[in-house]
């Protein structure tokens, strides 16, 4: 079979709605494309444990306490899950959290921005996992057979991440002046960060279109990015809560909410490393990889003796 | 770089009695006894399941897309291997 | 109060889960690997999961219209009665193993025992406790081996954090009045039985794991009585920040 019948054939196959599964033929950059965005996804799955898990300890009570620390581990295991779709199309883990460690690997840059207050853990679960989610959903119908699978775990799993964080800032909101000027100003601090989750326009976003032929991406960066705005200015209306932008209206005769353009310099500075906690979230995983390494070593050790004395 | 990465292993679980143990991911663990371990806490958070199987990834023997055809087409072609292939008149009952 | 001797008693097994599930929550997201940086958030959230339970009880004895959080989040460091071993830093990962591994070893037989106390509400936290505890010690006890038995480095690493955590595991089985009063209504079980099983459990897997048992016994306690090593106030801090900058609000 020649490469353009070859490749003919795939796109068939993508075109008739059949999933791609790891041992079959695909183009290279289609490969290429999966590594990169599935690692990037899983990267921050790992890195967004940061952010959070600052607040285990200093969680108000022993419910939100709990809450938090499952979520977290939840974010752990969906990290885990994508590593692993990562490994069905044949680059280890290993190799892809260095690449991540090297720099050579984004992550969402929403947590490169701190969680200063309780109330940025409510923002979090509902803007940010929100925002995560509408992605995800799309993902679920994802061309690769692995990467759908996972993304269908993780969108069970996600459902109580969002309305956890909802739920917490309904109590700020619903509490004292302070708890809710703290609500707000979380809100002020994580809109526009969460909106940029989407990534760059689709007039600036380089592998869009080729990523939609395959179906690796079922809608583009500004449809997504408009499907949330358009969800969420109703629950933040639930919460008394101002989105802070001047310009958010609705559009009747585009049946969507306009908002204001991103700061897209913004956008770029943090992705290119010089948001608030870049530093300090990759600092964190380099030295958690780094200081499990003996860990690691043991227990293959351990692995190593026991085998030869079963075959001994 | 690469030193000592775990082996990757496959999960396997039945969800509840009376059904097959089902592919659920995999994940890296050292031996069979921490893959066990690690399979309870990374997939039956929820209480997905009742049974646990690992199987070391390397392990696992699979048929090859290239000869898929080969494999499985042949037997697309024998109908009579199903029910529906037989005519049976209408008043037969318990067939 | 009706029963000060059990308040104490149920607040003691209270405190050693928190303080011990707020220790392990410091590891969420910088674990040695994914896999285990999960499990020890499963253990910190069983551990957690008793606490609660148990100061709802400790709540209802006190009898003064307390919820969980209040006992949990709202009382001076001298009045936090758990053991020093669960307040130790978690340190390096055989530290934090180590410090689990002696404390599941405990656990698990006085949880057992505890299964038979005629007060139903601890029985029954015990009950559903127990199965939790069994997971954790064979986890931590894989650990120890494979630690313990592994490189020459994490020979090392498990031994040093023996060593260094001996001291604070005969507070385990500290006794005082509470226990004699409790003891001799017959509701709870006397520690001394449970110190055999634990030195067994102990011995049995720190010898598969090639390690040694100190021989230096000096011993440290004070937790019980609640007097607490620097480490306490720390946690404290963090543990009751939100509670006492913004008092009396809702979460
Ligand atoms: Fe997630
Ligand atoms: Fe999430």
């Amino acid at each position: 079979m020649t490469q353009a019948e070859k490749e003919r054939r795939f796109q068939e196959k993508i075109d008739k709605e059949i999933k791609i599964e790891p041992n079959d033929w695909m183009p290279d950059e289609y490969r290429q494309t999966l590594v990169r965005q599935i690692s990037q996804h899983a990267h921050s799955e790992i890195v967004g444990m940061l952010p959070e898990g600052n607040w285990i300890t200093r969680a108000p009570n022993l419910r939100r306490k709990a809450v938090l620390l499952a979520k977290v581990q939840d974010e752990a295991g969906h990290g885990l899950y994508l590593y692993s779709a990562v490994e069905t199309l044949g680059t280890s883990r290993e190799q892809t959290i260095d690449d991540l460690h090297s720099g050579k690997a984004k992550y969402s840059s929403i947590f490169n921005y701190p969680a200063l207050t309780w109330a940025d853990i409510g923002a979090i679960g509902w803007l940010v996992d929100g925002a995560a989610i509408m992605n995800q959903v799309a993902l679920c119908r994802t061309s690769y057979g692995p990467y759908a699978r996972a993304m269908v775990k993780i969108c069970k799993e996600e459902s109580f991440h969002q309305r956890q964080g909802y739920e917490s800032l309904m109590k700020l909101c619903s509490g004292t002046p302070q708890q809710k000027a703290m609500a707000q100003d979380a809100m002020n601090r994580f809109w526009w960060p969460a909106l940029m989750m989407f990534g760059p326009s689709d007039a600036a976003s380089t592998h869009s279109d080729q990523s939609i032929k395959w179906k690796i991406k079922r809608f583009t960066n500004d449809e997504l990015r408009q499907s949330f705005v358009d969800a969420t200015v109703e629950q933040a209306q639930i919460l008394g809560l101002t989105i802070p932008d001047p310009n958010l209206k609705w559009n009747e005769e585009r049946g969507h909410y306009d908002f204001s353009e991103i700061n897209w310099d913004e956008f770029w500075q943090v992705v290119k490393g010089n948001g608030p906690c870049n530093k300090e979230r990759l600092a964190a995983r380099v030295k958690a990889k780094e200081e499990g390494m003996w860990v690691r070593e043991a227990a293959t050790a351990f692995a190593k003796k026991r085998a030869m004395k079963q075959s001994a | 770089m690469s030193t000592n990465e775990w082996p990757l292993w496959e999960v396997f679980i039945r969800s509840k009695q009376g059904l097959n143990h089902k592919h659920v991911g995999s994940l890296r663990a050292p031996d069979a006894t921490l893959a066990l371990e690690n399979a309870r806490d990374v997939y039956t958070r929820r209480s997905e399941g009742i049974s646990i199987w690992v199987v070391e990834s390397a392990h696992i023997h699979a048929t090859d897309i290239d000869e898929a055809d080969a494999f499985f087409e042949p037997s697309d072609t024998k109908i009579y291997r199903h029910p529906t292939f037989y005519e049976v008149p209408d008043g037969v009952k318990h067939m | 109060m009706q029963q000060p001797a059990l308040f104490e008693y149920v607040l003691r097994i209270a405190d050693d889960s928190l303080i011990l599930g707020q220790r392990l929550g410091e590891w969420c997201g910088h674990g040695p690997i994914l896999e285990e940086d999960i499990a020890m958030t499963n253990i910190a959230l069983d551990l957690i999961g008793q606490s609660i339970s148990l100061y709802d009880f400790a709540a209802e004895l006190e009898g003064t219209g307390k919820n969980h959080d209040q006992l949990a989040y709202l009382r001076y460091e001298n009045e936090y009665k758990n053991i020093l071993l669960v307040e130790q830093p978690n340190g390096d990962f055989a530290m934090t193993i180590l410090r689990q591994f002696f404390f599941d070893a405990f656990r698990l037989p006085f949880y057992e025992a505890l299964m038979q106390s005629p007060v139903a509400q601890l029985a029954a936290v015990a009950a559903k406790s127990v199965k939790e505890t069994r997971y954790h010690l064979k986890h931590t006890s894989e650990w120890v081996i494979r630690m313990g038995d592994g490189t020459d480095e994490s020979h090392q690493r498990a031994q040093s954090a023996i060593d260094h955590l001996w001291r604070y595991t005969n507070e385990l089985f500290y006794e005082n009045e509470v226990d004699q009063t409790l003891q001799a209504e017959g509701k709870v079980p006397a520690l001394s039985a449970i110190r055999t099983q634990w030195l067994s459990t102990v011995t049995n897997v720190l010898s598969e794991a090639t390690l040694q048992i100190p021989t230096n016994d000096w011993k440290f306690d004070g937790g019980r009585e609640g007097r607490h090593s620097e480490h306490m106030g720390y946690i404290l801090s963090d543990l009751q920040y939100m509670q006492r900058a913004y008092p009396n609000m809702e979460w």
